[in-house]
């Protein structure tokens, strides 16, 4: 099992906000504020579990309909006051990700959380495309639905590199049964095929991450390591400004060009193709 | 998983057409038929369904037995039947020969 | 008495549904104006199924065919659905995030192109898991960038539907067209009854899964624009008329105030009703403008 989601994230959320408490009009399970980041402002994003939600299927920290819209709003928000500034001065924002899942509950499926999903990857997007410095850290879980709502769209992701930082698209007990394996085989497997695996140093293989940082105790930092991660932040803020307001970035680390080849094979034939059809 | 090779070097007659049919579903496969590049015809076969290497080279030496076109053949296979191999190779000539 | 009076329609109208990933797509173009790229001969198929014992497909399940629709430039990428239940895989995904940022070149240097999307998929192949969520992820960026100078479409048409990662693809197009045939939705009845219990979601019960994800109750609450018959040219009519309709001045997935408004308004105490939802939501504004 992994553990519970949320505590990493929120121990982050306050490490680097000095805020631990929900904004007027957000619900109880969204974490957003503006904090002074580096000589500018920053906004800062997080999902925590709120066990009070009116939603029964987001209390132990799944992304839902609320939290979806309320973290398109806060980003919306920041994109509209922004929205007349030179680019390197439109404001990072950086999403805490600790994530256990998307909503898995017959509410959020008749109110299409497909679509509440869709319109915050819409939000963070948008303001990367706009010029804003769009950065993940995770500090702990990242499942699928709940990633690609909440940080997937960031144009550099950093994760801390333990046991406890999970990111994929199915939990191993889910994917076992639907894959047809044992926990252990699925285990096994993800060690020898890196998109498979549950292990963050494997997903790193896949040319995605900006940076791995390491702590010793994620969800109690101390002050040195919570200034190294602040400094990796800013790291990476400055390289996102320097770089594409895509995603092409993917494609372009060394472990992506030779995890994704096929990837890569891909885009050149068509391309190549396009030109003459 | 297995991937098994079979050469048909008697198939000589020149073919200038390609074609694909099927689908790599559940007792379902894919064809891809398609001029051979050196002598004689070709078929390279990779099954999720272990252990058939028997009944692929029967259903070939069948199909062969009537067609004679240097062809390259590949197939992607997700359980067909041998009844559905011959029926996938036949659509796929029929296109290749219309 | 003319013989399409003894033959009821049915008979006559060709289905969309019972063609494949590629006659579906090919039937959207103009004659002769359609190729396919990067198609099965190309053979870049996925490098992790045979690691894991499983046949690929020449094309992995993705077909992407360029031409004209309506006379104007467009490709169309569509899922196979009945190869791994048209996952995403790397392959599938980069074939189609490529073909959006090839579209969005053309559109940004005066030659606008538009997308359609045919998607049958249960989303995220998990052989190929977190390249899939990856290429979703991707796929997503690529469908906003694409869209603001040309229209991206997507149909679902059944009869896998469109769920997972993808239904977030379909969340962010410009314009979707569903039959009464498909579903869509992030989650399918089976994984929230696997994950929430039974009494969360009867995964057996047929009449509340098509009450909730099915194309009527998606089009008609305004989370899909356009409920079409199975029948090949009526689709082809409608992604026509989304061609010539261009971008919409505010794609639905930007009205964040609209519909946080109406989550805000909802009766969580119980389960809502689909029909209820339906009414309220259909009555008022709202859906891609």
């Amino acid at each position: 099992m992994n553990e519970q989601a949320g505590l990493r994230g929120r121990a982050w959320f306050k490490a680097l906000t000095g805020n631990n408490k929900p904004k007027a009009g957000d619900p109880n399970s969204i974490l957003a504020a503006d904090a002074p980041f580096g000589g500018e402002t920053a906004l800062f994003l997080c999902v925590v579990p709120n066990l009070e939600s009116r939603f029964p299927c987001v209390r132990d920290g799944q992304v839902g309909l609320e939290e979806a819209y309320a973290l398109a709003t806060n980003i919306r928000e920041a994109i509209a006051e922004d929205n007349n500034k030179p680019k390197a001065e439109k404001r990072p924002i950086i999403a805490v990700v600790d994530v256990k899942s998307q909503a898995y509950g017959r509410r959020e499926e008749t109110a299409g959380i497909f679509f509440a999903a869709a319109v915050s990857a819409d939000a963070y997007a948008s303001a990367r495309m706009a010029g804003h410095p769009v950065i993940s850290l995770i500090a702990g879980q990242a499942f699928s639905g709940g990633f690609l709502t909440h940080g997937y769209q960031a144009n550099r992701i950093l994760a801390f590199d333990d046991d406890g930082v999970v990111i994929h698209a199915m939990h191993k007990e889910a994917a076992a049964r639907i894959t047809r394996r044992s926990v252990a085989e699925l285990e096994k497997l993800g060690h020898e095929i890196a998109p498979m695996s549950y292990d963050v140093r494997d997903y790193a293989k896949l040319g995605l991450l900006f940076r791995l940082l390491h702590t010793e105790n994620p969800k109690n930092p101390t002050e040195a390591e919570i200034a190294g991660v602040k400094q990796a932040l800013a790291e990476a803020i400055e390289d996102a400004r320097a770089g594409k307001t895509d995603l092409s970035n993917h494609l372009e680390s060394d472990a992506a060009k030779q995890t994704r080849k096929a990837s890569i094979a891909v885009r050149n034939a068509l391309e190549t193709q396009w030109e003459t059809a | 998983m297995e991937r098994i090779e079979f050469d048909y070097p008697e198939a000589k007659r020149r073919v200038t057409r390609k074609a694909h049919v099927g689908v790599v579903g559940s007792g379902d496969m894919e064809v891809l038929l398609e001029p051979s590049l050196g002598e004689g015809a070709h078929v390279f076969i990779t099954t999720s369904v272990d252990g058939f290497r028997d009944a692929w080279k029967a259903v070939f030496d069948r199909f062969f037995s009537k067609f004679d076109g240097a062809v390259r053949i590949d197939i992607n296979d997700a359980g067909a039947t041998p009844g559905s191999v011959l029926l996938r190779l036949e659509q796929a000539v029929e296109v290749i020969e219309q | 008495m003319s013989q399409t009076n003894i033959i009821p329609d049915f008979v006559m109208r060709r289905s969309f549904i019972e063609l494949n990933g590629r006659a579906r797509a090919q039937s959207l173009f103009d004659e002769g104006t359609w190729k396919e790229l990067v198609g099965p001969f190309d053979r870049i198929e996925s490098p992790w199924l045979p690691m894991q014992g499983i046949a690929p497909q020449s094309d992995d399940g993705c077909i992407v065919i360029k031409g004209k629709i309506g006379g104007s430039a467009a490709v169309a990428i569509a899922f196979e659905g009945a190869f791994q239940g048209g996952s995403v895989g790397e392959v599938s995904g980069a074939k189609m995030t490529a073909a959006l940022d090839l579209a969005t070149k053309d559109s940004e240097s005066g030659r606008p192109t538009a997308a359609v999307l045919l998607l049958e998929t249960g989303g995220v192949r998990l052989q190929e898991a977190n390249l899939g969520l990856a290429a979703v992820a991707e796929v997503i960026s690529s469908i906003l960038a694409l869209r603001q100078h040309a229209p991206v479409i997507t149909i679902i048409a059944g009869t896998v539907g469109c769920f997972g990662g993808m239904s977030l693809a379909a969340g962010v197009s410009s314009y979707t067209i569903m039959t009464r045939e498909a579903r869509l939705g992030l989650n399918g009845p089976e994984v929230i009854e696997q994950e929430s219990g039974i009494d969360e979601f009867d995964a057996s019960d047929r009449a509340l899964i098509w009450a909730i994800h099915g194309g009527e109750q998606r089009v008609g609450m305004g989370l899909a624009d356009t409920l079409v018959e199975d029948d090949s040219e009526k689709i082809a009519a409608a992604v026509r008329s989304y061609i010539r309709a261009g971008v919409p001045i505010e794609h639905r997935s930007r009205q964040v105030k609209l519909y946080r408004d109406r989550i805000a308004a909802l009766d969580t105490s119980q389960q809502i009703d689909p029909a209820t939802l339906r009414h309220q939501w259909g009555n008022s504004t709202g859906g891609a403008r």
